[in-house]
């Protein structure tokens, strides 16, 4: 169905266009100007073509950064995916209990970033944190300051208690979309439970699976607060990803131009990849 | 008074109207009749003022509205689905268009109650739509479509989704409400019974094309394609294809047909000749009925008359004969063929020889 | 293919039904027969979606059991009913070809893959979709989609019962009738017994030997198309059945004269009725006669829809529809006849008999 047409529509939406140029597109060009150009301060800035590019792609740190960071999502993508269906597959359609899963499916995602980050940071904690210390007094060794599985564990965890209930509410949303009629005939085809799952649920769920997928992609590659809140980054090198490596290098050694290099490269990596995915998904959608 | 000029609505490689001209009067009734997706719909789009035409010119008593957005034209709409504010009682529904152009609260009151009682919603003007019947939710829809008093209604298939009995009932009083307004009234069907009940003008559309527009029962009787002929017939027309040769129409040398008098005038050759299932008949009907030779493929009895399919020499026809006749599947019958209602079409489609009977035209 | 009986059935959707009104659904003791084709017609909350859901299995009755072949079923799932249903929106998966489509029925059921390739093959040259068997059932149109959905409950051998809820609702006119045929001579060549929903007579009456009609919960008759159409055992009947429906006129009985505001009618029969009772004459509008002679009439309107025109009259100060044939002419001076064979008389809305 086409959309009405109607030319003044234009006019609201461009406060936004304003705010996404002065928040986005300005900010994007003076990262790419800081990437191309070599500063010592004084605003004396000296033309440094694709070095800082060379420099930043020639690095190991870039590249056990980019390793993390795709193992993460990769976890990420395969645990909270099914997971998230699982559960939706298993909420109830009608009655009370509808508006209470609803609201306790949600109740992670109203938490703030860093705040989830202190939450989990003083959970796992050996002296204080009620799961650090049950873990102790059960006599596991627990420790994600130390230990670089313990650490990525929490992370997991973490990345998994804040983000299902979003692949969750995406699920549902597709499932309730499903007339009972084909419910119904698939009973009466005698179809079993993953059956009814294969070709009736999740042909429905596609395209809201698809947008899914790519939400939790590009947020999980992007993850920083956490890392940064519970880990920083550590023990070692541990956890730092790409985002945290980027930091460290702007903020932490001020090297301007390879960080702004390292930011566009970043930024390319998801858009490259997201654009992949996307493709790849729609494309076996029109197969026919 | 609402002419479109030239209009086309080409979307991506899709063309959804091909080169439209269309007139239709003030206080005069339009019935759109066409398959799904034969472009009825985007037609009222266009009407509206919904959609852009590609090309083109829309314009209202002479002012080109062509640019003009359907909230600045005079138009209310009524859709298949039942469209109401749920959260509103019955009276504050209709009452909406009236509240958003400012009318006094007296006006509103009186007209509500006015346009209740024709659609016969006063015991439940209290209740929210939700507790009505979908009969009384369309009803509500069509009495705020009539308070808006606008000058171009337009109502896409409003009965489709009511059971057959209350469609019955709303189809009788709509022209009444038509005639009593001086607005442009556009229908949209997908029945040919609908379009004949109605009555009006109307335009047979195929494939996002109007193949015909006038009276609908002089459309109905005197087809000027045989697009228009199949789009407005139910049941099905029955159609041949056969050759005509002096005064008899053939096919493979054998005579199939007599040439009746009204069609004695056409050029010998290759014709497709068509007729309405109530022309045929099993008992012989009058004197110059022409005799076939048929199989029956399945009889339907629907109380006072029976369809019944036959397969005469390779082409599938069906009969509507008054009274009861089951007859078994794969019986030999013989069948009788008003030869006074037969229709001719050319190879490009056009009717031959004005497909004229006796019937005279009642336009609307 | 089986036998239905309907014994005592009754159901409520509330708890703890008392008064008859609290039932959706009124009491039903029918059997209907082997391989008959029967059509559930009734306006819409008559309650033949909830009859036929308690023949499918969704719904458990409230009161009464339901057998197929003498079997009682009440308490077995959809599944173990061996029932196949095609719903008001085709149902197909979207994601199969038509052949898997018309084969998951059989797969599910284990279904040797020999047997599955033979039936489905059988099928698919039945619903004339041969040319069509590779391709996914996507792209199909809503024709098409629903003679899937009725395929996949023809390719099981062991159906007790096809049932259909308003099947032909999302077809176009042109198709239904090629449709509606189609089924009937399926009906024809393999007897399955088969129960059809439907608020459109013209699809009941044509697909159905016995049609049965609801309206308030209650079956109100049961019969043949021609039963329904020349005999309506109740008022309802005559309005619901026919296009128009029959002409309901208040009448005086006295013997086998009948007295309508004036006008005599003679009766074949001298009908028996109660004292008291509200005395009504039924006319179809179809055996109205309109010419010269007879008891004149005011004409209102006359409709002209193609082969027939409906001529709306005002007849001893009530309105009345008569039928007039398309070559049929309208006297200036219009005087109408009944037909005298096509007379019923009802007393408070049910037909009434009599001795000759």
């Amino acid at each position: 169905m086409e959309k009405t047409w109607n030319n003044k529509a234009w006019f609201m939406v461009l406060p936004v266009l304003v705010l996404v140029a002065f928040s986005a597109v300005i900010p994007l060009m003076t990262v790419v100007n800081y990437s191309v150009q070599d500063t010592f301060g004084n605003n004396e800035f000296f033309w440094a073509g694709t070095d800082w590019f060379i420099q930043v792609l020639q690095s190991d740190r870039f590249w056990d950064a980019l390793t993390r960071n795709l193992i993460f999502s990769a976890i990420i993508l395969t645990i909270e995916i099914p997971l998230g269906i699982l559960i939706a597959l298993n909420m109830p359609k009608t009655g009370f209990g509808v508006p209470v899963c609803l609201v306790l499916m949600s109740l992670p995602l109203l938490i703030p970033w860093n705040v989830v980050g202190t939450i989990w940071q003083v959970f796992g904690r050996v002296d204080i944190g009620l799961l650090g210390y049950t873990l102790a007094a059960l006599g596991i060794n627990y420790n994600y300051v130390n230990n670089v599985f313990d650490a990525w564990v929490t992370l997991i965890v973490m990345d998994i208690w804040h983000w299902t209930s979003l692949v969750v509410l995406l699920c549902y949303a597709g499932l309730v979309s499903i007339p009972d009629a084909y419910y119904q005939a698939a009973k009466i085809d005698g179809a079993s439970r993953w059956a009814v799952f294969r070709y009736i649920q999740l042909p429905k769920m596609k395209r809201v699976l698809l947008i899914a997928f790519l939400l939790r992609f590009m947020d999980s590659f992007m993850i920083y607060t956490e890392p940064f809140v519970v880990t920083g980054g550590g023990p070692g090198n541990a956890t730092t990803f790409l985002s945290i490596d980027l930091v460290k290098t702007a903020i932490g050694q001020f090297d301007l131009g390879p960080a702004a290099a390292l930011s566009l490269i970043y930024f390319l990596i998801i858009l490259l990849l997201s654009w992949i995915f996307y493709t790849v998904m729609t494309n076996s959608d029109a197969q026919s | 008074m609402l002419e479109l000029k030239n209009i086309t609505k080409v979307v991506g490689a899709d063309t959804h109207i091909h080169p439209t001209d269309l007139v239709l009067e003030r206080g005069s009734l339009n019935v759109l009749l066409g398959p799904t997706l034969s472009g009825k719909t985007s037609l009222m789009r266009l009407m509206a003022g919904l959609d852009k035409p590609t090309t083109g010119t829309i314009t209202f008593d002479g002012k080109d509205v062509t640019g003009v957005r359907v909230q600045d034209r005079s138009v209310a709409m009524v859709y298949q689905q039942f469209i109401n504010y749920p959260a509103m009682t019955v009276y504050e529904n209709i009452a909406s268009p009236m509240r958003i152009s400012g009318k006094d609260a007296a006006t509103i009151d009186r007209e509500v109650r006015k346009a209740a009682e024709l659609m016969k919603l006063t015991p439940y003007l209290e209740r929210t739509p939700l507790n009505l019947s979908g009969g009384q939710q369309q009803r509500t829809a069509l009495a705020r479509a009539i308070v808006k008093n606008a000058s171009l209604v337009l109502l896409d298939e409003p009965l489709a989704n009511l059971d057959y009995k209350l469609r019955e009932e709303l189809r009788e009083e709509l022209p009444k409400l038509f005639a009593a307004s001086g607005s442009i009234f556009v229908y949209a069907t997908t029945e040919p019974q609908e379009a004949l009940l109605l009555g009006g003008n109307t335009a047979t559309l195929s494939q996002g094309r109007i193949s015909q527009f006038g009276p609908t029962i002089s459309v109905y009787r005197k087809p000027a394609d045989i697009v228009t002929a199949k789009t407005f017939a139910d049941p099905p027309l029955n159609t041949i294809d056969l050759v005509k040769s002096g005064d008899a129409f053939e096919r493979d040398g054998i005579t199939v047909l007599p040439v009746p008098a009204h069609l004695s005038g056409i050029a010998d050759g290759a014709y497709t000749i068509a007729f309405h299932p109530h022309h045929l008949s099993l008992a012989r009907p009058h004197q110059t009925a022409a005799t076939l030779k048929a199989r029956i493929i399945i009889s339907e009895i629907a109380g006072s008359e029976s369809f019944i399919h036959v397969d005469c020499a390779g082409s599938r026809w069906v009969m509507l004969e008054h009274g009861i006749h089951d007859i078994e599947p794969d019986t030999a019958i013989e069948l009788f063929v008003d030869t006074r209602h037969l229709m001719a079409f050319g190879a490009d489609g056009r009717a031959i020889g004005g497909s004229a009977d006796s019937h005279t035209v009642r336009g609307a | 293919m089986a036998r239905i009986n309907l014994d005592h059935i009754r159901h409520a959707y509330g708890p703890n039904p008392k008064k008859p009104s609290d039932y959706s659904l009124k009491e039903v003791h029918h059997e209907w027969n082997d391989g008959g084709a029967y059509a559930l017609l009734g306006p819409s909350g008559c309650g033949k979606t909830t009859l036929l859901n308690i023949i499918s299995g969704l719904l458990q009755p409230s009161e009464g059991k339901i057998l197929f072949d003498g079997k009682d079923v009440t308490n077995l799932s959809t599944q173990d009913r061996n029932i196949a249903q095609v719903f008001q929106f085709p149902v197909i998966y979207d994601t199969m070809t038509v052949y898997d489509n018309l084969a998951f029925p059989l797969r599910n059921r284990h279904v040797p893959e020999a047997e599955v390739d033979r039936r489905v093959k059988e099928i698919i040259e039945m619903i004339g979709l041969s040319d069509r068997a590779k391709k996914r059932a996507q792209g199909l149109t809503a024709d098409q989609k629903q003679k899937i959905s009725l395929g996949r409950g023809l390719v099981r051998s062991d159906v007790s019962a096809i049932l259909f809820d308003e099947p032909l609702t999302v077809i176009d006119p042109h198709m239904k009738w090629v449709l509606r045929s189609q089924l009937k001579r399926l009906h024809k060549q393999f007897g399955f017994t088969m129960v059809y929903v439907t608020h459109d007579q013209t699809e009941a009456l044509t697909f159905a030997d016995k049609v049965v009609v609801m309206y308030d919960g209650e079956i109100v008759q049961i019969g043949t198309p021609a039963e329904l159409f020349e005999k309506p055992k109740h008022t309802f009947v005559g309005y619901f059945i026919g296009s128009p429906g029959m002409n309901v006129l208040p009448a005086r009985i006295d013997g086998s004269s009948v007295d309508l505001d004036g006008q005599k009618v003679a009766l074949s029969f001298a009908p028996k009725i109660a004292a008291g009772a509200k005395t009504e004459l039924g006319i179809r509008p179809e055996f109205v006669r309109l010419g010269r002679e007879g008891m004149p009439v005011t004409i209102s309107k006359v409709e002209d829809i193609g082969r027939q025109k409906i001529v709306r009259a005002s007849f001893a100060n009530r309105p009345i529809a008569i039928v007039v044939h398309e070559d049929g002419e309208i006297p200036a001076e219009p005087k109408i006849t009944f037909d005298p064979n096509a007379i019923n008389i009802y007393a408070n809305s049910w037909r009434v008999g009599g001795e000759a």
